[in-house]
C-alpha cells in the first residue's frame, strides 16, 4: 500500500467517525484542525483505524501521536 | 434498522454512530422520551452514546445525564444539582469489578472475609436505597463480572479468599435483593462478558488508557444488553412469534417430502436440532410469548407436520395457524389485528432469506431476524432480547391461554345475528374496583403497555403507581374480565384525580383483547357510582392523540360526555354531568373486590 492509498483510505475513517465528508487529512492535520476531535472521540477514532488497517496500536502511541503524519508513520510500519 | 439488530456489526456501528443517529432521528418515528441518568463507576461516554441508538431503534427517544468520572457513589448518596433537577425516570448504575473497594487478603479469616463482603454489600444497597427514595424510578444495576486473573488458580473459585469466590457471593447478594425489590433489576454483566470472552472483554488497556472497563469493542453488546432491559421496562417488548414451518420449525418440506419424513425428534443431530428449538419455543409460550403460525402450506399438511409425534410444538400450543398460500406480509397483517396487537409487535421468524425480505419491505415495523442455520436459531432469538423480561406476573403464563379463547370468540360471534345476543351468551362477569395490592403490578405493566386503546397514553413506574394507590385524591378502577371460556385477567385501568367536585381523568386505557365487549361502559357505570358516593358532579376526560391510539379519539363522546375544547394538536376537553348520567352496560355483571 502506498502512502496516498493509506491517507485516501484514513480519510474515509475520519469522514465516517465524524460523520463529515468535507474533512481532508493530510500530514498536520491535528486535533485542533477537526471540530469533534476530542479526547474521548479519539478513542473511537484509532478503533476505527485499527480495524480498517487491520493493525493495533500499542498503548504509548496513542496518546503520543503528535499529528496525522506520525499515525500515517506507524500504519506504514504494521502493514 | 437492520444495523442495529442482532447480530450486529460491532465495528460498523461504532465507526458509523453519528450518521445511524442522524438517520434514526430523520425517520419520522414516534419515539416516547425518557431521561436516563447513568451513574458510572468507569467511563460512559460510549456506551451512552451507543445505547442511545438501540433505544431509538427501539422506539424510546432518551436523553442522558452521566455522573462525572466514577462519581456513582457520591452521585447516588449527594446527587449534584444537575442530578437533581433532571428527574430521571430511570437511574443505570453501571459498576464493574474495578469498582469493589477490598478484595480478600490470604491471612484473613472467614470472618473477616464475611465482613468484607458484607461491607461491600451495604455500600452498594444504601445507595440503591438513596436512589430509590430519592427518584422514585426503576434501577439498573449491573452485576460482576468474573476477575481477569486468578491469584489462586483454580482454587480461586472455590476458596473463601478467592476473588473468584467472593465476586461470586456478592453477585449472588445482588440477586437476593433483586429478587425481593421490585423496581429493580440486574443487567446482566457477568453473562455478556462471559459470552463475549472475558480474555477480550477485559484487555486491561481499555482501563489503563480510557479507564473503561470493559474492551471497546464490546460496547455495543454491552450497550444493547443494557438498552434491552430498559425498552422492556417502558413497555417496548415485542408480544408475539409469527413463525414459518418447513426448515423454520422442522427439516424439510412436509407438503413434498411427506409428514413421515420431515426431520424432527431424537433420531438425527439435524433433527434434535429442530427438536430443541421447538422447546425453546415451548418455553418462550409458557412466559407469555404469543406463538402463531406463519407458512406457505396448505393447512392439512401444517397440522400435520405440528402432529408429528417427536415434535415438543403441537397444534394446540398456537394461537393463529396460517397455512396457506397468501402473501406473508399480508397473513401477519391479519394475525395482528386478530390478536389486537400492533404489527410491530410481532417477530417474523422464517428461514427464507426471500420471505424475509419481502415482510421487511412490507411491513416496516415487524422484526425479523436472520435465521441462517438450524444451529443458530435459538442464539439468535434469544440474544435479539425481543421479550427480555423485567417484570413477570400471572397474566404472562395464562396469555397464550387467554388469546387463543379470544379466536374461538371470534369464531362463535359469526353464529349471532344480534350482537347483543352474542355479548350476552358470553355470560361475562366483571370485578370492577379499587386497586388491590394483588394487582399493582398488572395495572402497572398494563399502563406501560397500551398503546391504542389509550386515551392519554401516561405511563407509570411502579413506585409512581405505588404513590397513587396510597393517596386519598384518587379514585382509581380496575377491571377484571370473566366469561364462559376463560379468566381475561386484568384488562382495564382508570385513574381520575380530584379537584373539588370535579374529577379529572389522567388514565383511561383497556387491553385490546377485550374490545366490543362493553368493558369500557362497565368501567364507566362503576365510576359514575364511585363519583356519586364522593361527591364528584363534573368528570373531565382528556384525549391526547398519538400515532397509536385513534380508535378512542371519540371515546368520551360515545360515553356521552360533552366536547369543550379541541386544540390545533388534536388534544380534546370533555365532560360529563355525573347527575345524569344513565346505567349503560347490560350485558356484564358487575362484581367489587369482595364479592
Amino acid at each position: 500500500m502506498t502512502e496516498e492509498e493509506i491517507y485516501e483510505r484514513l480519510n474515509d475513517v475520519f469522514r465516517d467517525v465524524f460523520d463529515d465528508d468535507t474533512i481532508e487529512v493530510d500530514d498536520l492535520t491535528t486535533a485542533d484542525d477537526i471540530d469533534d476531535w476530542d479526547s474521548l472521540e479519539h478513542i473511537n477514532l484509532i478503533a476505527a483505524v485499527e480495524k480498517e488497517f487491520g493493525i493495533k496500536f500499542r498503548m504509548g502511541e496513542v496518546s503520543t501521536m503528535k499529528d496525522v503524519g506520525e499515525m500515517v508513520e506507524i500504519i506504514m510500519s504494521r502493514i | 434498522m437492520k444495523e442495529l439488530e442482532y447480530p450486529f456489526d460491532s465495528a460498523y456501528i461504532m465507526k458509523k454512530r453519528r450518521s445511524l443517529r442522524k438517520t434514526l432521528l430523520a425517520d419520522g418515528s414516534a419515539r416516547v422520551k425518557k431521561k436516563v441518568a447513568v451513574l458510572g463507576g468507569s467511563t460512559t461516554n460510549d456506551i451512552v452514546a451507543i445505547a442511545e441508538l438501540f433505544l431509538l431503534n427501539n422506539g424510546i427517544e432518551p436523553t442522558f445525564y452521566q455522573s462525572e468520572y466514577a462519581q456513582y457513589w457520591q452521585d447516588a448518596m449527594f446527587p449534584s444539582e444537575e442530578l437533581a433537577s433532571f428527574e430521571p425516570d430511570i437511574v443505570f448504575i453501571h459498576t464493574t469489578n474495578r469498582n469493589i473497594t477490598a478484595y480478600p487478603q490470604i491471612t484473613d479469616s472467614r470472618e473477616d472475609v464475611q465482613a468484607l463482603l458484607d461491607n461491600e454489600f451495604d455500600r452498594f444497597k444504601r445507595m440503591w436505597e438513596a436512589v430509590s427514595a430519592r427518584f422514585k424510578c426503576p434501577i439498573i444495576q449491573n452485576n460482576f463480572e468474573m476477575p481477569l486473573f486468578r491469584l489462586m488458580g483454580n482454587k480461586d473459585s472455590s476458596d473463601y479468599r478467592g476473588r473468584e469466590r467472593f465476586i461470586t457471593r456478592l453477585n449472588e447478594k445482588f440477586y437476593d435483593y433483586a429478587d425481593n425489590t421490585p423496581n429493580f433489576y440486574i443487567n446482566d454483566l457477568n453473562y455478556i462478558s462471559a459470552s463475549y470472552g472475558l480474555k477480550e472483554w477485559s484487555n486491561p488497556l481499555f482501563w489503563n488508557m480510557y479507564k473503561y472497563a470493559l474492551c471497546f469493542d464490546a460496547i455495543p453488546e454491552f450497550a444493547f444488553n443494557t438498552a434491552n432491559i430498559i425498552k422492556s421496562v417502558f413497555g417496548k417488548n415485542k408480544k408475539a412469534l409469527a413463525l414459518d414451518l418447513d426448515n423454520t420449525l422442522w427439516g424439510g418440506v412436509v407438503g413434498d417430502d411427506g409428514v413421515e419424513h420431515i426431520q424432527i425428534g431424537q433420531e438425527t443431530g439435524v433433527s434434535q436440532s429442530y427438536y430443541e428449538f421447538q422447546s425453546y419455543l415451548k418455553a418462550q409460550r409458557q412466559l407469555g410469548v404469543m406463538l402463531t403460525v406463519c407458512s406457505k402450506n396448505d393447512e392439512e399438511n401444517a397440522i400435520a407436520g405440528l402432529n408429528h409425534p417427536e415434535g415438543a410444538l403441537k397444534p394446540d400450543d398456537f394461537i393463529i395457524i396460517k397455512a396457506n398460500w397468501e402473501n406473508k406480509d399480508r397473513n401477519i397483517a391479519e394475525t395482528a389485528a386478530q390478536l389486537n396487537i400492533l404489527p410491530d409487535s410481532i417477530v417474523f421468524v422464517d428461514d427464507n432469506p426471500a420471505e424475509r425480505a419481502i415482510v421487511r419491505a412490507q411491513l416496516p415495523g415487524v422484526s425479523v431476524p436472520e435465521m441462517d442455520s438450524v444451529e443458530n436459531y435459538i442464539q439468535t432469538l434469544d440474544r435479539s432480547g425481543f421479550f427480555d423480561i423485567t417484570t413477570f406476573s400471572d397474566d404472562d403464563l395464562k396469555r397464550n391461554d387467554m388469546y387463543k379463547a379470544n379466536v374461538e370468540r371470534a369464531a362463535q360471534q359469526a353464529a349471532f345475528e344480534n350482537y347483543e345476543d352474542y355479548l350476552l351468551s358470553l355470560d361475562m362477569d366483571a370485578v370492577i374496583d379499587d386497586f388491590t395490592p394483588m394487582y399493582i403490578e398488572r395495572i402497572t405493566q398494563l399502563s406501560n403497555k397500551s398503546n391504542q386503546f389509550n386515551v392519554t397514553t401516561k405511563r407509570y413506574t411502579t413506585a409512581e403507581m405505588e404513590a397513587v394507590f396510597a393517596s386519598d385524591e384518587y379514585i382509581r378502577l380496575y377491571g377484571k374480565l370473566i366469561d364462559k371460556f376463560g379468566d381475561n385477567g386484568v384488562v382495564s385501568v382508570v385513574i381520575g384525580k380530584k379537584d373539588g367536585d370535579t374529577l379529572n381523568m389522567e388514565l383511561w386505557l383497556m387491553s385490546c383483547r377485550v374490545l366490543k365487549r362493553d368493558m369500557e361502559f362497565a368501567m364507566l357505570d362503576t365510576l359514575v357510582e364511585k363519583c356519586r358516593e364522593q361527591g364528584i358532579k363534573t368528570i373531565k376526560g382528556y384525549y391526547y392523540p398519538t400515532a397509536k391510539n385513534k380508535m378512542v379519539r371519540e371515546l368520551y363522546g360515545t360515553f356521552g360526555f360533552d366536547k369543550i375544547s379541541e386544540d390545533s394538536d388534536g388534544n380534546t376537553v370533555w365532560t360529563l354531568d355525573v347527575a345524569s348520567y344513565q346505567k349503560r352496560c347490560n350485558v356484564i355483571r358487575i362484581h367489587g373486590n369482595n364479592e
